[in-house]
């Protein structure tokens, strides 16, 4: 409970300082348009050839698009930055400030940072699925929704989990600021759904990083494929997904010998 | 002279030095680098596949060609960001540079070509799983070999020269990220990183013709992947030193203007 109520504050104290810094808002939505944009020229030149891509049509792809930026928001608000601000404490010794405080420290260095106006993403991403969906012609049921919601907060999870395992290798690898580059290049693929690529492509981005689950995953959930044994393959790996990072956390933090601050 | 040649050696090797103490965070950003050409080249290769093989005159086996040779290209081509600019302006980490009596672009321009060198050392075993995997289809001859190894140089100098013109823009506001992303966004599409520019609607393929962007990436790919004849691959070298030359004096007009705005002291 007290966790929640930290959170919350942490998350309150995020918006205010956005609210410092409002003409960064525009700036985000130009950005988000550029990138929906390139995303639809994308989009629009492999359909000028084909009319679909592994069993996919266009308004499916475009739904799966709109989970792609939707997840991308929320990933760019809530996670990256803490996993970012984390790894240059651990390098430069600062971490000691939040660890001597009397709070879980993983809950702890989860929420510190928070980017509103990330959540331009998030809004679009939700745009581009209503036009997808009517395209779609399917109306979405109670299942159906509960099935998309639940996709889309499993697979956030999971990004958050495999975030902070990659980030915890600062405790023994120092410098690893590329890790945000190795992370958004990877999230890429989810752009398209992963049955496209060649299995060991597919396998890995299932089980190392988990884009099938973050993006594609809730896409079927969307257009009627996701069947209950893949959820429930969803709900396994995030629990396992979630202790491994805890225990990655711990280990680590027990390498971290930074004393400088 | 001989002090340029020197300082470029010294710097160079600095790099080779400093980039090979950390293989695994530049292993990080290479695999980040190499995810992007190969989402494209499976989305490309499934399309070719539904349309009985080719898809403008791409198989599978040519599009792999085409950006494996790709990730080699992206490699050369990455140079100080804009962002770096707008880091080091904003900062006042320009200051330093400014009390050396060279100016600091040679650094940057020989910092990076230094760091190519570990780059392609740590490209070779990618590259070659990425064959393996992807089977490329590609039989450059000897002219076009030794094309591609002036063009991609030619390229990493382009690229250098308009990115610091798009970073210098932070002399006059620091609000400058979303016009690096207009930048980058029209780079994407116009110079063939994203697909093959004779796969893009004709009009696009013509304006291409008058950016920067095919110059220091579509062009180098195709002179080793394509089959242009040889009138075609000098008109591309020729295309690429104009657009350094323009480069070398835009930079050099556009630095004489703009750093009398910078008023930073210390940093």
């Amino acid at each position: 409970m007290q966790g929640f109520r930290l959170a919350f504050s942490y998350l309150r104290i995020g918006i205010m300082n956005e609210f410092q810094y409002r003409a960064n808002l525009y700036i985000q939505v130009l950005q988000t348009f550029i990138a929906l944009a390139t995303g639809l020229i994308g989009l629009n030149l492999v359909f000028a050839q084909t009319a679909n891509l592994g069993g996919w049509g266009k308004p499916e792809l475009l739904a799966v698009m709109g989970v792609f930026t939707i997840t991308g928001g929320v990933i760019r608000a809530a996670i990256q930055p803490n996993m970012e601000r984390l790894m240059e404490e651990i390098r430069e010794g600062t971490l000691d400030y939040a660890l001597t405080k009397p709070a879980d420290s993983q809950l702890l260095v989860s929420v510190r940072e928070f980017r509103l106006w990330q959540l331009v993403d998030v809004i679009t991403g939700i745009v581009v699925l209503i036009i997808a969906q009517t395209q779609l012609h399917e109306r979405m049921n109670f299942w159906g929704m509960l099935g998309f919601i639940s996709a889309l907060g499993m697979g956030a999870v999971m990004v958050y989990c495999f975030w902070l395992i990659i980030t915890s290798s600062a405790f023994w690898i120092v410098r690893v600021q590329e890790i945000a580059n190795l992370f958004e290049g990877l999230y890429a693929a989810g752009r398209w759904p992963v049955d496209i690529y060649p299995n060991w492509l597919r396998y890995g981005l299932t089980f190392l990083v988990p884009v099938a689950f973050a993006v594609t995953v809730p896409a079927e959930a969307l257009t009627g494929r996701l069947t209950l044994q893949t959820w429930f393959g969803a709900l396994a790996l995030t629990t396992l997904l979630f202790v491994a990072a805890r225990v990655v956390w711990r280990i680590g933090l027990k390498n971290y010998s930074g004393a400088s601050s | 002279m001989k002090r340029y040649i020197d300082f470029y050696l010294a710097s160079m090797k600095i790099a080779i030095l400093e980039q090979w103490q950390y293989p695994v965070a530049n292993y990080f950003y290479m695999i980040g680098m190499i995810a992007e050409p190969v989402i494209y080249m499976v989305v490309w290769s499934a399309v070719a596949q539904q349309q009985g093989g080719t898809v403008g005159g791409y198989t599978p086996g040519a599009f792999a060609a085409y950006y494996i040779v790709w990730t080699l290209v992206r490699n050369m081509n990455i140079v100080f960001t804009p962002y770096g600019w707008e880091w080091r302006i904003r900062q006042g980490q320009l200051s330093m540079s400014l009390m050396r009596p060279i100016h600091p672009i040679h650094n940057d321009v020989a910092f990076f070509a230094g760091w190519k060198f570990v780059v392609i050392a740590l490209w070779i075993p990618l590259a070659l799983a990425l064959s393996f995997f992807f089977k490329p289809d590609l039989h450059p001859t000897l002219l076009q070999g030794i094309v591609f190894f002036f063009a991609i140089w030619f390229a990493y100098l382009i690229r250098t020269m308009t990115l610091s013109l798009m970073g210098m823009i932070t002399f006059w506001t620091t609000r400058v990220s979303a016009l690096f992303e207009l930048y980058f966004a029209a780079e994407l599409i116009l110079s063939g990183r994203l697909v093959p520019l004779s796969l893009m609607p004709g009009w696009v393929q013509q304006a291409a013709w008058f950016f920067p962007f095919r110059w220091a990436f579509g062009f180098p790919i195709e002179s080793l992947v394509g089959n242009m004849n040889t009138r075609d691959l000098f008109i591309g070298l020729g295309m690429q030193l104009a657009w350094i030359a323009f480069g070398v004096l835009a930079v050099s007009l556009v630095w004489k203007v703009a750093i009398r705005r910078f008023s930073a002291v210390g940093g």
